[in-house]
């Protein structure tokens, strides 16, 4: 276990820095007013009932000293916190731009060179970033632990932040604003790629979809996606009823659309769900889900349905 | 001060009238003290009950005790329940209301009928949020839009209980301001007050000024869902981050009006378990005020990720640290009170040092979140779960238990278990501490809050932290029961047990009826203890 | 600061009267922090619409709007007369101006039913844009604290005429005259604000 993730963006070292500080400072003053209170506790704990105490009611001199030395650190400490804030607010002019749409409870994002990724974002490493945000619904928090930044999202409003990846690996994301329900299953991965993968991802072979990915059998792929592009936020796999329907026994089971027309969930209903999830809605639930058009292949599709069909 | 031979042929006790109706109807500031103490300490056990549930859910990271949803209706009500029912009227209305008249040597505060109906809204209030339980809420207790305007959830009720009860906490401090002002005995000059006097003096300031702003927060929210009102939908050019504003604007003025009453407790319990005059009481009190105005102009240091503007965050960081002074203040003059004192570990003072130690680390870890680069990393982390639990139980509640003990013989003339209180504060104070210190940890690994799920490399943390949980739970029942327990079957208490110069110690246990024989002649501030030297005598 | 002096009873009129009168000063001052919000929503909104502030506003009557304002201004003055009359010891005359005064603010919540309506039949209500959520729910608020104060007056009035009052002790007539004074002018400042924009 270690203290504090990894330090994997330029930003992180230097939010280390002044939590370090901040740290230093609080265990001195700690340490002091514990160590003065146990001392004094013990010290002149009560012997007799007819103990004299001197009358002291301040002294002038103490107290100017106890009012000025914190007022100054804790002005310092305020400068230092400004100044790296002051960065981390200003992007770089030569930043690359990624859109990011937080909505129930998913991460969008669409790329400068126009792809378009669920939950994982894929960056370069040591290129710099500005990530362009907006909520579709309600308040969302894009929280990248390793690299210590961190912003609302807004409806109605773009906020941005940015970083530049240092270390090449994959990262945490989490939603750090209350958002309703799915809140907690509201995750993403930050994936940072060397210069030449990132080449390779952007041409359009999927990092993840390479020959080992390929020649998983359809139903782990399917299990794959279902973990990975935020499915599970909303579909459980044990039947219970999370936002909506639980993959457990879903294909073929049968029952009645919002309309009052009946449903088969076959492979074509399945599909059409993924792709238009508020066309046929079945009775009981919201249409709050995402389209996945431009997201999962047909491939994946079928991947995903052949997981289901494990699900029994 | 001087000594009050009271006639004790013609003592009645305010507590030997019996029966339903004269509780109800009592104008009686120190049994409306007990209807608050009674009705907050069930909602602090209720409260505190749900979260010992999140916590029992948290031990693992799936979700196998309650559903997500269930989760955050459970962290909702802990809040709300906690917040605007348990800690905001909490010390000021039981305490304030038994102490300030007490204390000042007045028979009664300023508006006995006012009071009772200030008790009478409060209960309203919870009557309303019984309701609420029906559909209850799973907004968070700051009720952020446009997730509280858009829920399926009722938010209607519960904001509605809220709002009644800012009603109460309202004409609540404007009595006791009127109290302080107008009521003190002759010779109790400002400067020879009680400082649980200023610091109530300075919460009840909060109360008017700061309550009518959540007041209005939350009637504009219930506009918002009723008459479809956009002034927070981004849908209708409202603005969700103006709701922050508002909402913060009050609420964090409320958190001082939660933590000063302790810190007058504090004041109070050190001086007479040391037997040594408060060290820098004009510093105490004034920075009581300084607090008080300075809160009012911090509020948006809990939007520093919210999307504000970098010279706004600025100019709230900078007032934050500002507002670290007073309480650092506070913190080395209790210290120094210690100093060649003549220092009895009572069950009272035990509380007291807890306190200092804790509220220490409470505000340690505030300076942290003040820091804009480094709060951006720990914002609506665990971090701040913590350290909002170490100034709000490490800070209040043990006040609030520190005041339940030391004035316990006071208020009900019996004693309780005192070795018994020992081993409770003891769960307490550890049990406190293993919940709650690896939260910080948590925090710093980047553990969001309000999550009903949480991913594996958290386990270890979450688990211990829900250990600990289980030990605080049992020593608060230990305390509650050693204190009931002492209401029936406790020695009588003596009018002055540990000694105190306090006006309420010179009246005897329970005081009576009319507090006062005759209103007393002060001559002395009530921390004359100590030998003076030659010089200054 | 310093009046109790002597074997005090919080009995004794004199600072009951003070009591009373710093009371109701805070109870002002709390309601100033309330309508205070609204004010603040105002002022952020109108700086970021401002188009559609004075778009708004000429749906609004200004004619009913100066009406009221007369009433009202009017009303504050009679109270204020009551008030004077109680302090002499003339229990009659305060009387009939509280009447007055009650009359003045029936009439007032006349002028704003027929508003309202007028809006209700163009079909603008409180959800139709930003100024209209803000139009009524400040003059909603503004008209709720007229009713409670046409209630608190109407039993003053009665208490008045029964002789309750006098030279000696006038403390709630004061008060309900305090009261009633901030409903004027908290209306003042609503008038332009709402029906005089740009």
């Amino acid at each position: 276990m270690t203290w504090i993730p990894e330090a994997a963006s330029n930003l992180a070292g230097k939010v280390d820095g002044v939590l370090l500080v901040i740290t230093l400072i609080s265990i001195f003053f700690f340490v002091l007013i514990s160590a003065l209170l146990i001392y004094f506790a013990v010290k002149y704990r009560r012997r007799r009932e007819d103990e004299e105490t001197p009358y002291i009611t301040g002294s002038e001199p103490l107290e100017i000293l106890w009012t000025v030395i914190p007022s100054i650190l804790l002005i310092l400490l305020f400068v230092y916190g400004f100044v790296v804030y002051k960065e981390m607010r200003t992007p770089p002019k030569d930043s690359v731009d990624i859109t990011v749409t937080g909505k129930q409870w998913l991460w969008t994002f669409d790329y400068y060179n126009g792809k378009k990724t669920l939950n994982e974002l894929y960056v370069r490493q040591n290129i710099p970033v500005r990530m362009i945000m907006r909520a579709d619904d309600v308040l969302h928090s894009f929280f990248i632990p390793a690299f210590r930044v961190k912003q609302d999202l807004l409806p109605g409003r773009y906020t941005q932040l940015w970083f530049t990846p240092t270390k090449i690996g994959t990262y945490d994301i989490f939603c750090a604003e209350y958002c309703g329900t799915g809140h907690s299953a509201m995750l993403g991965k930050v994936v940072v790629l060397s210069p030449e993968a990132y080449d390779i991802w952007e041409k359009g072979i999927g990092v993840d979809d390479g020959a080992a990915v390929a020649s998983l059998p359809p139903a782990e792929l399917g299990e794959k996606i279902y973990k990975e592009k935020g499915c599970n936020a909303c579909h459980s796999i044990d039947g219970s009823i999370v936002i909506g329907p639980s993959f457990k026994g879903l294909y073929g089971r049968t029952g009645v659309l919002e309309d009052g027309s009946s449903y088969t969930a076959d492979e074509n209903y399945i599909m059409r769900s993924i792709l238009e999830p508020q066309e046929e809605m079945v009775q009981g639930f919201q249409p709050v889900m995402p389209s996945f058009k431009g997201i999962l292949s047909e491939d994946d599709i079928t991947a995903v349905i052949a997981y289901m069909k494990t699900l029994k | 001060m001087a000594n009050h031979t009271i006639a004790t042929n013609v003592y009645v006790s305010f507590l030997d009238k019996k029966g339903f109706l004269s509780w109800f109807l009592t104008t009686d500031h120190k049994r409306i003290g007990i209807l608050y103490l009674i009705s907050i300490s069930l909602f602090f056990l209720i409260a505190g009950t749900i979260a010992l549930l999140m916590r029992f859910e948290l031990l693992t990271p799936a979700s196998d005790f309650v559903s997500p949803h269930t989760y955050n209706v459970l962290f909702t009500l802990h809040g709300s329940l906690m917040v605007f029912f348990f800690i905001v009227p909490g010390l000021a209305a039981s305490f304030g209301n038994f102490l300030i008249p007490l204390m000042i040597g007045a028979p009664d505060v300023s508006f006995p009928k006012l009071n009772l109906a200030s008790y009478w809204i409060y209960l309203l209030g919870t009557i309303i949020m019984l309701f609420a339980l029906l559909q209850p809420a799973d907004t968070g207790w700051t009720f952020y839009t446009p997730y509280s305007a858009n829920t399926d959830a009722d938010v209607i009720l519960i904001t509605l209980g809220v709002f009644v009860l800012g009603f109460s906490s309202i004409l609540t401090g404007l009595n006791f301001i009127v109290t302080i002002h107008k009521m003190r005995a002759p010779g109790m000059t400002w400067h020879r007050l009680p400082l649980f006097i200023w610091a109530s003096y300075a919460t009840a300031i909060l109360q008017l000024l700061a309550t009518p702003v959540v007041g209005i927060t939350l009637l504009l929210l219930i506009a918002e869902r009723s008459l479809g009102v956009g002034f927070f939908d981004p849908a209708k050019g409202g603005d969700p981050v103006l709701f922050q504003n508002f909402f913060w604007f009050y609420s964090h003025p409320a958190v001082y009006i939660m933590i000063i009453p302790a810190m007058g407790v504090i004041s109070e319990i050190i001086p007479v378990f040391s037997r040594k005059p408060i060290f820098g009481y004009k510093a105490i009190a004034y920075s009581s005020l300084g607090i008080a105005f300075i809160s009012f102009l911090v509020w948006a240091h809990h939007m520093f990720t919210s999307g504000i503007s970098e010279v706004a965050a600025t100019i709230f960081s900078f007032l934050t640290f500002l507002v670290a002074i007073p309480t650092a203040i506070k913190v080395f003059n209790w210290i120094a009170t210690l100093y060649k004192g003549s220092i009895e570990l009572h069950s009272a003072m035990l509380y007291a040092l807890g306190f200092i130690f804790l509220f220490t680390i409470g505000g340690l870890t505030g300076v942290f979140l003040g820091a804009l680069a480094a709060d951006i990393h720990l914002h609506d982390t665990y971090f701040i779960v913590a350290h909002m639990h170490y100034v709000m139980i490490g800070g209040t509640v043990m006040g609030f238990f520190g005041a339940l003990h030391f004035w316990y013989p006071k208020w009900f003339g019996k004693m309780f278990n005192e070795s018994v209180a020992k081993l409770a504060w003891f769960l307490i104070f550890v049990g406190f501490n293993v919940t709650f210190f690896p939260q910080f940890f948590l925090g710093v690994q980047g553990m969001p809050r309000r999550y009903a799920t949480y991913p594996e490399e958290f386990q270890s943390l979450m688990s211990l932290s829900t250990y600990g949980s289980w030990i605080l739970g049992l020593g608060i029942l230990i305390m509650t029961v050693n204190l009931l327990k002492g209401l029936f079957s406790g020695e009588k208490a003596p009018q002055n047990p540990y000694g105190s110069l306090s006006l309420e110690w010179q009246v005897p246990s329970p005081p009576p009826l009319e507090n006062f024989e005759e209103i007393p002649h002060v001559t002395d501030w009530s921390y004359g203890y100590g030998k003076k030297k030659e010089v200054d005598a | 600061m310093e009046e109790s002096h002597g074997h005090i009873h919080h009995m004794d009129p004199e600072v009951e009267y003070s009591s009373s009168k710093l009371g109701m000063w805070l109870f002002l001052g709390t309601e100033i922090m309330l309508f205070g919000g609204l004010f603040a929503a105002y002022a952020i909104f109108r700086a970021k619409y401002p188009e559609m502030f004075l778009e708004s506003h000429q749906e609004l009557n200004r004619e009913m709007g100066a009406i009221n304002t007369c009433i009202l201004i009017f009303s504050s003055l009679t109270m204020a007369i009551a008030v004077t009359a109680i302090q002499k010891g003339k229990r009659k005359m305060a009387g009939l101006f509280i009447l007055v005064t009650i009359i003045c603010g029936l009439g007032f919540g006349v002028v704003k039913y027929f508003e309202y309506s007028a809006k209700f039949a163009h079909h603008i209500y409180p959800d139709t844009n930003i100024f209209f959520s803000l139009y009524f729910m400040m003059t909603g608020l503004h008209m709720i604290h007229v009713f409670i104060g046409l209630v608190v007056l109407g039993v003053i009035m009665v208490l008045t005429f029964k002789g309750k009052f006098n030279e000696k002790y006038s403390t709630p007539v004061e008060m309900g005259g305090l009261y009633w004074h901030l409903v004027d002018l908290i209306w003042i400042y609503l008038f332009p604000l709402l029906y005089l924009v740009g």
